[in-house]
């Protein structure tokens, strides 16, 4: 019993449950931003604020259930590389973000 | 040699777990995960570049005019299905099931390359309206940005058909079974990409 637990635990890649409900909470939050920017329910604001945070659960959902990080025989390493690459990210795309926003801006005064 | 001295040093890292044999697969999928990690910060400028050009539409086409959003459901379900789909050739794989593998293998890349076409009907009608990646800086972001994930599923189907030949003729050895799993990381990584693209391309573009 305890050996078959160990076995399972040693490969990195999970079960048909995981599988299964990755896919199922993938599924849930894939056809809920559609249905809310198709339908247009919310305001533009609230739809946009919803979207965004179905997308970063969607992405941790997959991480989780798909990509299986926290088990197998190098976790810490592939979780460090994970977290710093999620650092240089947020820095290129907030980065250009608010520069780009600047440059438009201080551009449309001097109009 | 240097298997060697990879098992060595994990098992002097793990000396107590049972799994020597799993350990230089480990590595390897590892030395993908990087590879993965690198290919974040490629997406991650050329999003940065989408998100600062996307409403620069000179005159031409605009998101709500171009984005079919039921159309761009379907891609989305097809990639995540084929994302299912590989996660179950790996369970296979695992339990030494060559002909689940190649069968779950072959299901995958036939939904890739689905969804390789199904975006090429897609670049060719905005094309053929006049709405190509010289039209505007809109377009030519949108192009790069989708075009750089489609060209990585077009190469994940490649290496899957080849896996696949690899796998029929050798069986489930060591070799087959780590690219399988790289594979299998490199296909979950291409569904999360496609999170953000249909998020911030196409819903965003359609609010």
């Amino acid at each position: 019993m305890s050996n078959q637990h160990q076995s399972q635990e040693s490969h990195e890649h999970g079960s048909v449950k995981s599988y299964t409900t990755g896919l199922i909470l993938s599924i849930i939050l894939t056809v809920i931003p559609f249905g809310l920017v198709m339908t247009g329910t919310l305001s533009a604001t609230a739809t946009l604020a919803v979207i965004m945070i179905m997308a970063v659960v969607q992405i941790v959902v997959q991480v989780v259930y798909f990509l299986h990080l926290s088990e197998g025989s190098g976790p810490r390493w592939n979780m460090i590389s994970l977290w710093f690459t999620i650092l240089i990210v947020a820095i290129v795309v907030v980065g250009s973000l608010w520069i780009m926003f600047h440059l438009n801006h201080n551009l449309m005064v001097g109009m | 040699m240097s298997t060697q001295s990879m098992t060595n040093q994990d098992a002097h890292a793990h000396g107590h777990e049972h799994h020597e044999h799993h350990d230089p697969v480990a590595t390897k999928v590892f030395g993908f995960w990087i590879y993965i990690m690198s290919d974040c910060v490629l997406f991650a400028t050329i999003f940065a570049t989408y998100a600062v050009l996307a409403t620069n539409y000179a005159g031409g086409p605009t998101s709500h005019e171009l984005f079919e959003l039921p159309f761009v459901l379907v891609e989305t379900f097809v990639l995540l299905a084929s994302s299912f789909m590989i996660g179950l050739a790996t369970l296979a794989m695992n339990k030494g099931n060559k002909q689940g593998t190649m069968l779950w293998l072959a299901l995958t890349l036939v939904l890739g390359a689905v969804f390789v076409a199904l975006e090429i009907y897609e670049f060719h009608h905005f094309i053929s309206e006049g709405a190509g990646p010289q039209r505007s800086a809109f377009l030519s972001s949108f192009f790069t940005l989708v075009g750089t994930h489609g060209l990585h599923v077009t190469s994940g189907v490649i290496w899957a058909i080849i896996l696949l030949i690899q796998i029929a003729t050798k069986g489930l050895t060591d070799m087959n079974r780590s690219r399988l799993m790289c594979l299998s990381l490199f296909w979950h990584f291409l569904h999360i990409i496609w999170i953000c693209v249909f998020t911030i391309v196409y819903l965003v573009g359609a609010i």
